[in-house]
């Protein structure tokens, strides 16, 4: 998996000497260096961006990195699997922000923290948590045996995993739908 | 003729009302005397308003800076005379001091004409603010966080809206007159640019009513969250700081044009919307933040 350490993306690319993300034009040049990396990346490749540097991020930022991020692809990578993403670092100091914008456009993002625990952070319902922290725990498994796992129809949960994977919160393969960032 | 403004004994936001009642009459070309020789008391608002209104001068004013000595000292430490004698031809002796930084000023009168000065002021209140907010406000470590973001977005005001530069400054202190003499912070952003009406008359941004003015302009981009630039995330700033300044039952006032507009808590007696003030170019902004009571409780 590739990992994107954005606070050098901010002191190298965006050419700026600081560790926190703040303004609008920042965050745009950001994002613009983000964006060129994962356009180079294979197409069913997941990206970590790890914030592990970052100090603080302010809305502004929030809103022209991490939202705008998911919502556009890379320019020229196909939209279905483009922008795989997976959120490293993500603190309580970031979060204030990240989920004050995901929740204004209806997003959602994968956080993965130190200890090997991930998060849904942003717009999710009940049904969406569920399935998708069933599809993390189990690792990755059919429809039917997430269906019987979580005690629902065969069709309800294919809907149900058929708009994460839209979303790029779950991966899809032929055997059946896993988390980000495995290996399946 | 000269025009003498006399500044009152509290150069604060309502003693700066004064000071433009007093301009009101005045064309900006008209010579004026700003006398502040008798003003024993000045706020982060009012120093920075007072070098914002040096800005909208065609004709620089002349300046007679405070006799009280503890009262200059203060205005040269928090910056004031280092930039005021770029605006005004000030009569007379001003404290020198070696350094603007002390007590309990979170940052001093600082300017800001681009990004970078917000990167600057954000990494300073990341230096110097965290003592007093954790020793003196008792904020936990997201409070100050969100204090630093609403310090970042009220200032990228200016770059992405004023078209002219505008100063900041941050101070933490007792609120003796409200608040039992708990500590606030405070947050003051001003600027001489377009103001927020005619930034959202130039994105097409004005909502179709007989109503509009620089009030309507106030609530809708404080209240509806609308921005002159037209993309979804646009807004988030003012709306984030808005939360932010809500959940900790802090206090945020917006002067543009001839209108105020706040954002009041319980703890304060302040009108939400004030219409037909004296005009004053550009906007200005202020934010309280009080510090956790015993317990927890903002």
């Amino acid at each position: 998996m590739t990992r994107i350490d954005v606070g050098s993306v901010l002191r190298n690319s965006a050419n700026l000497p600081y560790r926190n993300l703040v303004t609008r034009s920042t965050g745009a040049a950001v994002r613009q260096c983000i964006e060129r990396e994962l356009a180079a990346l294979p197409a069913d490749e997941t990206a970590t961006l790890d914030f592990s540097q970052i100090g603080m991020m302010d809305f502004s930022c929030a809103d022209e990195i991490v939202a705008k991020l998911l919502l556009d692809p890379p320019h020229g990578a196909p939209a279905r699997t483009c922008g795989l993403v997976i959120f490293h670092g993500i603190t309580d100091h970031h979060l204030e922000a990240i989920e004050d914008v995901l929740h204004h456009h209806g997003l959602a993002m994968v956080v993965h923290f130190a200890d090997g625990g991930a998060r849904l952070v942003g717009a999710v319902n009940d049904d969406e948590r569920l399935m998708w922290e069933l599809v993390y725990a189990t690792g990755g498994t059919t429809v039917q045996a997430l269906a019987t796992r979580a005690g629902r129809a065969h069709t309800d949960t294919q809907q149900i995993l058929e708009l994460l994977h839209s979303r790029r919160l779950v991966r899809h393969a032929e055997q059946g739908y896993h988390p980000l960032g495995s290996l399946h | 003729m000269t025009a003498v403004i006399i500044v009152p004994p509290s150069l604060d936001d309502k003693g700066f009302e004064h000071v433009l009642e007093q301009l009101a009459s005045q064309p900006d070309d008209a010579k004026i005397i700003v006398d502040a020789r008798h003003c024993t008391f000045g706020t982060p608002y009012g120093l920075t308003a007072m070098l914002t209104l040096g800005q909208t001068r065609a004709e620089k004013a002349t300046f007679l800076p405070p006799i009280d000595g503890n009262v200059s000292t203060y205005w040269s430490r928090a910056g004031f005379f280092r930039y005021a004698e770029e605006l005004f031809d000030i009569q007379g002796s001003v404290p020198r001091v070696r350094s603007t930084d002390e007590g309990d000023k979170l940052l001093g009168i600082t300017p800001i004409a681009a990004a970078a000065d917000v990167h600057l002021v954000v990494e300073r209140i990341a230096e110097q603010a965290r003592h007093i907010l954790t020793t003196r406000l008792k904020l936990e470590p997201r409070a100050q966080m969100g204090f630093t973001m609403a310090l970042s977005e009220t200032v990228q005001n200016i770059v992405d809206h004023a078209g002219h530069a505008g100063w900041v400054m941050a101070q933490a202190y007792q609120y003796r007159q409200r608040l039992a003499g708990r500590w606030v912070a405070e947050i003051v952003v001003c600027d001489p640019g377009m103001g927020f009406r005619r930034s959202l008359e130039m994105g097409n941004r004005r909502p179709i009513t007989d109503r509009w003015g620089d009030g309507l302009a106030l609530e809708t981009a404080l209240i509806q969250g609308v921005s002159r630039f037209p993309d979804a995330g646009r807004g988030q700033g003012l709306k984030g700081t808005r939360g932010y300044i809500g959940r900790r039952n802090g206090m945020l006032t917006i002067r543009s044009g001839t209108a105020r507009i706040g954002l009041i808590p319980t703890w304060d007696d302040s009108v939400p919307l004030q219409e037909n003030l004296p005009y004053f170019p550009g906007a200005q902004l202020r934010v309280i933040i009080p510090g956790e009571l015993a317990g927890g409780t903002p």
